[in-house]
């Protein structure tokens, strides 16, 4: 069980929403994760590799961060079997659907793009499921 | 010009994950879990980060251009497809079972490196086993 913590989600969510607008207004791109890892590992992470600068900042930033302040919010995590088949999903799920909650939840949302609305809508409603399924079908994760 | 755009992008992206909590699977888990301890502080994120994103795809149509010499971006409103749907079910299915969305999961790779590199390869396995089955069902 987590905390609601609405203001450092709104805060943090500016932040996202900021490196998303640049996306759009600097480069002309949807900042778009699964986008951005699936085209560089065939080696396309676009002009001037600007995927790859956009993923060390990605990488080093939240380090950076919680030596600086870290946040109240902590890291529980499910075990292994269950991250690795997690992993499997998320990376063939994101490549099938074209997008991920960056890609379509966030700039595909807010350029109202339809197939994104979609996207996001079952995503999320799948999470749901899963998780209800998971928690209080066989009681895994408490 | 280029390259720090993204690189400020990247940071700003990351700490946006940290400071909202995403970088915790449960958080996100629990953002889920509507019919149990519902956390429903990722509704905040997405409240905040979209208007935003808005603003900047807005700006962006109004200019005609971009900041850089890349070209602005130009997508057709496509249609729902089989892909997308199913697509979108699996990884629903995914961010429910591990707590990490692909974002989160990079992001937290040098916080926490056990759990989240092992996520980070089995997402790139995921991909790779995609478009190796998509080039075999082109071929």
């Amino acid at each position: 069980m987590t905390e609601f913590t609405p203001v450092a989600g709104a805060v943090g969510g500016v932040l996202i929403g900021l490196s998303a607008a640049l996306g759009y207004l600097a480069l002309g791109k949807v900042t778009g994760i699964s986008g951005i890892i699936g085209r560089g590992l065939t080696g396309a992470f676009g002009h001037q590799n600007w995927g790859l600068w956009f993923l060390i900042g990605l990488i080093v930033t939240p380090w950076v961060v919680h030596q600086i302040a870290p946040s109240e919010h902590g890291f529980q995590a499910p075990g292994t079997a269950a991250v690795i088949a997690a992993g499997l999903l998320v990376g063939y799920g994101t490549r099938m659907g074209s997008g991920c909650t960056s890609g379509h939840g966030i700039c595909g949302m807010a350029r109202i793009s339809v197939r994104s609305i979609v996207a996001t809508m079952i995503f999320v409603g799948a999470g749901v499921v899963t998780v209800a399924v998971m928690r209080h079908v066989f009681g895994v994760f408490g | 010009m280029i390259a720090v755009f993204a690189l400020v992008m990247g940071v700003l992206f990351g700490a946006g994950l940290y400071v909202a909590g995403m970088t915790n699977p449960a958080k996100v888990q629990g953002f889920l879990d509507i019919s149990g301890a519902w956390d429903p502080s990722l509704i905040f994120v997405m409240a905040a980060g979209i208007p935003v994103a808005w603003v900047g795809y807005q700006l962006m149509k109004r200019r005609g251009h971009t900041l850089t010499t890349m070209p602005m971006l130009e997508i057709p409103q496509g249609v729902v497809d089989r892909p997308l749907v199913v697509g979108s079910v699996l990884f629903g299915a995914g961010w429910g079972i591990g707590g990490f969305c692909p974002g989160p999961g990079v992001a937290s790779l040098l916080l926490e490196p056990a759990t989240a590199g092992v996520f980070v390869i089995a997402m790139i396995a995921g991909m790779l086993i995609h478009d190796r089955k998509g080039k075999t069902a082109n071929a």
